[in-house]
């Protein structure tokens, strides 16, 4: 028995978390790209016949897809972009020693932590117009009350605050690490050199840093493609479809209106559209360090 | 010594233990003929409703009754639809007892074959004593849960549009409560006060919940959303309706009227902000609650307007109590559906403020009695004139109701003065499009 493990270890190990894989990750995805090509539906009689790639034909004559796709990018971007830059910066200055680090890095830890359902309900009633306070703060502010969710110019950006506010110390933790990880040589000589905090940021810093910030990029940017909790709890896509990024629709359209195949091609797009962002910012990094 | 220690402890130790034996022996009870079903369990999923929460309380007592365990989730009504749909879809569901929306959901689950057929349990006068009345029942309310002579649930609330104003600023401007649409515009300009923070009207406005609560309007215009299996809501009368809801929640409405559902609507009314608000008859309890509502003295019941259609407000069965097709239990389950209707157990529900679908609660002067004022009279006078729809009455409602849903957040935003006419026409395509995949397409 003990012979047969040593001769075949290559495989054997590696066994359960291919079976976890096969099972958990690659089934669910094979079964939704089959499922996309029938027109199964509860509405709509009789059983569920295969059709190819007609719910495909359909998805992109549909307005309500490009809707979402433009929504589904506006969105990510705003936010990632926001929390990159507003992470890093963070993340710079958790860097140095002073009192009381670790208790500021506690609390601004905290809206990672928090559930996103919760978070949704609050931020809701922070931005109702007449008795929430963020047109309080506003008014404080001497600005003009928005209608921060209910209006189709302003919804986008009220949700993309409360991603930016949830997810930044998450960008903060992964940039740290890195800093912790540059090495000190460079710093000694820029100070030698007699370099500026600014030139060291600009020359030194961002560059070894920037393999990190990709990472956290990257990361954020596949979730935020995918946002799903926070967006559903505070406006369900709307107003109108004012807030309806692709996986809101893909869900709107299997669990409102139970068209199981045309919601598996919504979210085969989804796929795509996430898979394709970030082999294409990784084929990006490679291009730029030749 | 200690042999004869042993030995009487021994003997006493059998005598104690007999005693105790035939005495627990006399005292347990035949099984009586209620605890037929004693041990079995009941899954019920119910929805977020004050009949819902008038009844949690009441459970234990059901459970010593018959012997029956029952677990009761509850969900918030789109949930509840979805949740359902996934279990009940994957055809090995442990649910015994739902709460079902019959506008909502009654033809898709009827096509699926979800609901278990109530004709054999009821009658069968085994399953089903005389003395439970089920002919007391509103002849309306079981129209409502019966589809071609097949009952698929019990319904047990009834709503019906309300208009709900603040009796103390009508007071104050010498206003009564309008009887027509032109009234209720004028009532909404002259107490509409935004600069101290006081909004003349509001109403659902979020995409697919608006659908309901505009139904009143369209029909006081004379509009409809069907017609002998067509949709119908290019008709003049139903844009002049579009038109008006827009018009009268952009300009005297609160702002963000677009993201309300009823939730957010009512909290607007209960903190004082509104001066009218128009929706379901059953969202009344909290604005009285003290504990919710800031204004809880001084709310007023009136009947939704005329238009110049007529006065036409919806009166529906919104809420149903069914037993699911692959219940395992399905006779328990009956014994629980029986049980939290029936008119006992109705009575509390309807004095915790819900409007409940038995006839002799109605006529109970007791429960009359601690009725809110209006409420009664308005109830009397719905029966007449009331349409039993809030919704087009099709399979795939969800998706047209976010159809036009989507047309009214339009007029919303612009005050009714965007294309209606125009836009309107693809709603229409969409919706017989939805009817012919469906199969109703033309059917009356």
């Amino acid at each position: 028995m003990t012979r047969f493990i040593e001769r075949n270890i290559y495989w054997l190990f590696p066994l359960p978390a291919a079976l976890f894989i096969l099972s958990m990750m690659a089934f669910p995805v094979i079964y939704t790209i089959w499922v996309s090509l029938t027109d199964w539906s509860m509405t709509s009689s009789g059983t569920a016949q295969f059709i190819g790639l007609q719910n495909y034909v359909d998805l992109f004559k549909d307005p309500r897809f490009y809707n979402s796709i433009k929504l589904t990018l506006y969105f990510t971007i705003l936010a990632v972009g926001v929390e990159t830059v507003l992470g890093v910066g963070i993340a710079l200055i958790l860097n140095r020693d002073f009192k009381g680090k670790n208790i500021v890095k506690g609390i601004l830890l905290l809206p990672m932590v928090a559930t996103p359902v919760a978070i949704g309900l609050a931020w809701t009633l922070f931005y109702e117009p007449t008795i929430g306070l963020g047109n309080y703060l506003l008014h404080l502010l001497g600005m003009p009350a928005s209608n921060w969710l209910a209006s189709n110019t302003s919804v986008i950006p009220s949700l993309a605050i409360v991603d930016i506010w949830e997810w930044t110390p998450m960008v903060t933790l992964i940039v740290l690490a890195g800093l912790a990880a540059l090495p000190n040589d460079p710093y000694e000589a820029a100070m030698v050199d007699g370099a500026s905090h600014w030139q060291v940021f600009r020359y030194i810093t961002l560059p070894l840093l920037s393999p990190t910030i990709l990472v956290a990029v990257v990361l954020r940017g596949i979730d935020a493609f995918k946002t799903f909790d926070i967006i559903y709890t505070m406006t369900a896509g709307g107003p109108g479809f004012a807030s309806e990024t692709l996986n809101i629709y893909a869900y709107n359209l299997g669990f409102g209106y139970f068209k199981f195949g045309a919601a598996s091609s919504a979210l085969v797009a989804l796929l795509a559209l996430v898979l394709g962002s970030s082999l294409l910012v990784l084929w990006m990094r490679r291009s730029w360090e030749e | 010594m200690n042999n004869f220690i042993k030995r009487s402890l021994a003997l006493a130790g059998v005598v104690v233990m007999t005693v105790a034996m035939t005495g627990c022996g006399g005292s347990t009870p035949k099984a009586t003929e209620g605890q037929k079903f004693s041990g079995q369990t009941v899954r019920f999923v119910a929805s977020n409703h004050t009949y819902t929460d008038a009844i949690k309380p009441l459970i234990p007592e059901f459970e010593k009754q018959t012997g029956i365990k029952v677990n009761m989730e509850s969900y918030f009504e789109d949930q509840l639809t979805q949740k359902l749909t996934v279990e009940l879809t994957s055809g090995a569901s442990t649910i015994d007892v739902f709460m079902t929306r019959p506008l909502q959901e009654g033809r898709l689950f009827s096509k699926n074959n979800w609901y278990e057929s109530l004709n054999p349990y009821l009658g069968d006068a085994k399953k089903t004593s005389a003395d439970w009345k089920w002919n007391d029942f509103q002849k309306s309310a079981v129209a409502a849960t019966t589809l071609k002579d097949n009952t698929y649930a019990v319904p047990i609330v009834t709503e019906w549009q309300t208009l709900f104003y603040r009796k103390d600023l009508f007071e104050q401007a010498g206003l009564q409560p309008p009887k027509t649409l032109e009234e209720l515009e004028a009532a909404a300009k002259k107490l509409h006060n935004p600069a101290e923070g006081m909004y003349g009207i509001v109403s659902r406005g979020q995409r697919g919940a608006a659908v309901t609560q505009f139904s009143s309007y369209l029909y006081a215009y004379g509009g409809d959303f069907l017609k002998d299996g067509k949709c119908v809501l290019d008709s003049p009368e139903a844009i002049k309706a579009i038109q008006y809801y827009g018009r009268i929640l952009n300009n005297y409405g609160p702002p963000g009227v677009t993201n309300m559902s009823w939730p957010q609507a009512q909290a607007l009314m209960a903190s004082g902000k509104v001066a009218m608000w128009t929706d379901a008859s059953t969202l009344l309890p909290g604005l009285l609650d003290p504990q919710k509502s800031k204004v809880a003295d001084k709310i007023g019941l009136a009947m939704f307007p005329a238009g110049p259609g007529g006065q036409h407000p919806y009166m529906v069965v919104p809420w149903a109590v069914s037993i699911s097709a692959q219940s395992k239990n399905k006779d328990a389950a009956w014994e629980f559906v029986k049980w939290l209707s029936s008119e006992d157990i109705m009575k509390k529900a309807q004095l915790a403020g819900n409007t409940t679908t038995r006839n002799a609660i109605w006529n109970d002067p007791a429960v009359l009695a601690k009725l809110h004022p209006g409420m009664a009279e308005i109830a009397k006078q719905m029966g007449a004139i009331a349409i039993p729809y809030d919704r087009p009455v099709m399979t795939a409602v969800v998706e047209a109701r976010d159809s036009i849903g989507d047309l009214l957040v339009k007029s919303i935003e612009t005050g009714g003065t965007a294309d209606i006419a125009g836009m309107v026409k693809g709603v229409v395509v969409k919706v017989n499009e939805l009817l012919t995949k469906s199969g109703e397409f033309g059917q009356p």
